[in-house]
């Protein structure tokens, strides 16, 4: 029998369940290996009975622990996918503001009709078995966690930094000709494709095992930041990860 | 016979972006309640980018939507660049519409393939027909794959996109890159009409309803406006984006859903249907021929034919761009530098951008200090846009049905609300609701 699978959107942008439609062809071989019972963005039939929940978006407020509670008890396998589930993601922007402001800049007068908190990763609420990182997740990564998956075998996730890719792909250092990088303490699996496109890395996926952070902040502030942008370079997607600590 | 007691919950109404609930409670044949209320968690991006610098902006608020990623990054770099008096150059223009048209290909066959499709041949979703109908679902696949390949390649990605940067791109395509997906939509055009022949041979199942309502996109006297142009209305007349905030009116309904918006009548309605409404003369000659097969044209106030207007824009920026690529080979296209940061010269001030994106015309309003620091950021989103008119068609509708039997009023509403193509993970302003 094919194992159930489940797609659930918490607060994010549902850019990593677009990859799924992204895979194009391969949609159809994926639908071989498993019976897909529950994906609301693209299917009316609901079924609570499923072996692997892929989970997407942030945990952004109390109501919402309930259903990923739920989500947890009916699912053999949690996978987390993309930034803001599995690293709290750009949400936890908000995170370094003072709540009750935030929700006055944008709704003014009727902030206390919202319910919102720390934006966090699903793993500050529930156990997670396994995570695809990126913002948003590569299709290529989510397939190869899919197979381990099916396989019974832990997915394998670089523990390195982006610069190992990024020198492999020969690109000129962002340092080098004048921009700023979190590449050096960010987790890679991504090729390096910000940078490959010409622009900088942003970190979205998340800060790797052991990172030298303090040292990065001086290579930052060396490289000619001020001390508040070095950490603001901080704050872009690490949000909760730095929080944590 | 009516239905004298009906009282119908849809929760999380299935096949559209984010969160959205259908309340319906009749009562001895009496219509006591039809709302649509969203749930949808809210994010606060207005709030997250103050402090940020302008090089980041567009980096946040193309996170408000990984559907329309590419129209966010566009609506902010130019909201940005209007702010620092930003020229880009004409070679970037054409470029950026190109990346437009790659998104709104994308998304609008994804909502009629996979979204409204099933509807319109009686499933649940697109995964059935690919056993009942391979050959249609792969048509569908095949174009879907040929849109991506097109951001990807104007945006170095299809979400989130990476080339495009406040002053142009950090990196472009190669003429030769360009002239292939030239080729590629081409030969897609058979595809293209595969699928246009085959909604129209279902276009029966699409209710015919109307209500007359209020249509606002954007539009130029020298072109079907996606990427520039001034704030049009099928009402009133057209002015310019600085003075957004006199058409988008956002209020807030007392124990009710979203942010929503009017302007000359009690809702107006946005994306591809008010696009046409406003902008039919400026289609282009093939896309227009595939709105005369569905006897589409101004001014349409049936909003199920909102698929079929996305159907007719599919047609166009195939066109579009073709034209575009053209113009751009025989212009010849100038090379930049690696890794490309453009000279911006900042200063404070304010700005605002205004796009069309897939599901409707998109705001984007922001100001900086002398540093480059946002101080103020409005972003406006089409759904939200959309919300007071979904409600008022829904309760135009339902009466009009109430004879039919539960599960096809059920729906039909739900019909209805899809064919907006509704993003609700996209409304930055979305509010809790409170039933009691």
């Amino acid at each position: 029998m094919k194992p159930k699978v489940a797609f659930f959107d918490f607060a994010g942008c549902e850019g990593d369940q677009l990859q799924i439609a992204n895979l194009e062809e391969d949609v159809l071989a994926l639908l071989d290996q498993v019976e897909v019972v529950s994906f609301r963005e693209v299917m009316k039939e609901h079924s609570d009975n499923y072996d692997i929940a892929f989970v997407e978006g942030s945990c952004t407020r109390l109501q919402d622990e309930d259903r990923l509670r739920q989500i947890r008890k009916n699912a053999k396998i949690v996978v987390a996918i993309g930034s803001c589930a599995a690293i709290g993601g750009i949400n936890s922007l908000k995170n370094y503001k003072e709540l009750d402001d935030v929700k006055k800049t944008v709704y003014g007068d009727s902030a206390r009709l919202f319910d919102t908190y720390a934006a966090r990763p699903i793993d500050a609420v529930i156990p997670v078995d396994a995570y695809v990182y990126g913002c948003p997740m590569t299709k290529e990564e989510f397939l190869s966690v899919v197979k381990s998956l099916l396989l019974g075998k832990r997915p394998d996730i670089p523990t390195y930094p982006v610069c190992v890719e990024c020198k492999k792909n020969e690109n000129v250092c962002a340092f080098e000709r004048g921009q700023f990088c979190v590449g050096p303490v960010t987790r890679a699996g991504c090729d390096s494709c910000c940078v490959n496109e010409g622009t900088i890395c942003w970190g979205c996926r998340g800060l790797i095992d052991n990172p030298n952070e303090n040292s990065e902040k001086e290579v930052l502030i060396k490289y000619g930041l001020t001390v508040d942008d070095a950490i603001s370079k901080f704050n872009l997607y690490y949000g909760w990860q730095e929080r944590r600590k | 016979m009516k239905n004298q007691n009906l009282n119908l919950e849809v929760h999380h109404i299935t096949r559209v972006e984010g969160h959205g609930n259908i309340y319906v409670n009749v009562h001895e044949g009496t219509i006591e309640k039809c709302e649509w209320a969203i749930p949808e968690a809210p994010r606060f991006f207005e709030a997250m980018v103050v402090g940020r610098q302008y090089s980041e902006l567009h980096h946040i608020t193309s996170r408000i939507c990984g559907i329309c990623s590419i129209g966010h990054t566009l609506a902010s770099l130019k909201a940005t660049e209007a702010a620092m008096g930003v020229q880009i150059s004409e070679q970037d223009l054409k470029l950026r519409k190109l990346a437009l048209h790659g998104e709104n290909l994308q998304s609008h066959i994804l909502h009629l393939g996979f979204l409204v499709l099933p509807d319109l041949l009686g499933v649940g979703s697109v995964i059935p027909l690919t056993a009942s109908n391979p050959k249609e679902v792969k048509t569908v696949l095949r174009l879907h794959r040929l849109a991506n390949e097109m951001s990807n390649l104007l945006c170095g990605r299809t979400t989130h996109p990476q080339r495009l940067v406040p002053g142009g791109f950090s990196k472009i395509p190669s003429i030769k890159e360009l002239t292939s997906v030239r080729q590629k939509l081409k030969e897609a055009v058979p595809d293209v009409q595969a699928v246009a022949g085959l909604i129209k041979s279902l276009a029966g199942k699409l209710p015919d309803f109307k209500r007359e309502t209020e249509f606002i996109a954007l539009t130029s006297p020298d072109e079907y406006a996606l990427y520039d142009g001034k704030l049009g209305s099928t009402d009133t007349g057209a002015v310019p984006v600085n003075e957004y905030l006199s058409y988008t009116n956002e209020y807030i309904v007392p124990n009710s859903t979203a942010k929503r918006a009017k302007h000359a009548r009690e809702s107006y309605m946005v994306g591809a249907l008010a696009r046409l409404n406003l902008n039919y003369d400026k289609l282009s000659p093939m896309a227009k021929q595939t709105a005369e097969m569905f006897d589409l044209k101004p001014i349409c106030y049936n909003p199920f034919m909102n698929s079929i207007a996305q159907l007719v824009e599919i047609v166009h920026s195939v066109e579009d761009t073709v034209r575009l690529i053209d113009e751009l080979e025989a212009s010849g296209l100038k090379s930049q530098p690696e890794y490309n940061v453009p000279k911006i010269k900042v200063k404070a001030g304010r700005g605002v951008g205004a796009v069309e994106v897939p599901r409707g015309v998109l705001f984007h309003d922001y100001t900086y200090n002398a540093n480059g620091y946002c101080t103020k950021a409005n972003c406006i989103i089409p759904t939200n846009q959309n919300h007071a008119n979904i409600e008022l068609d829904l309760q135009a509708l339902l009466p009009k049905i109430l004879n039919k039997p539960e599960k096809e009023i059920e729906l039909n509403l739900e019909m209805l609300v899809r064919a907006y193509d509704p993003c609700i993970s996209c409304s930055t302003h979305a509010i809790k609701v409170h039933f009691v």
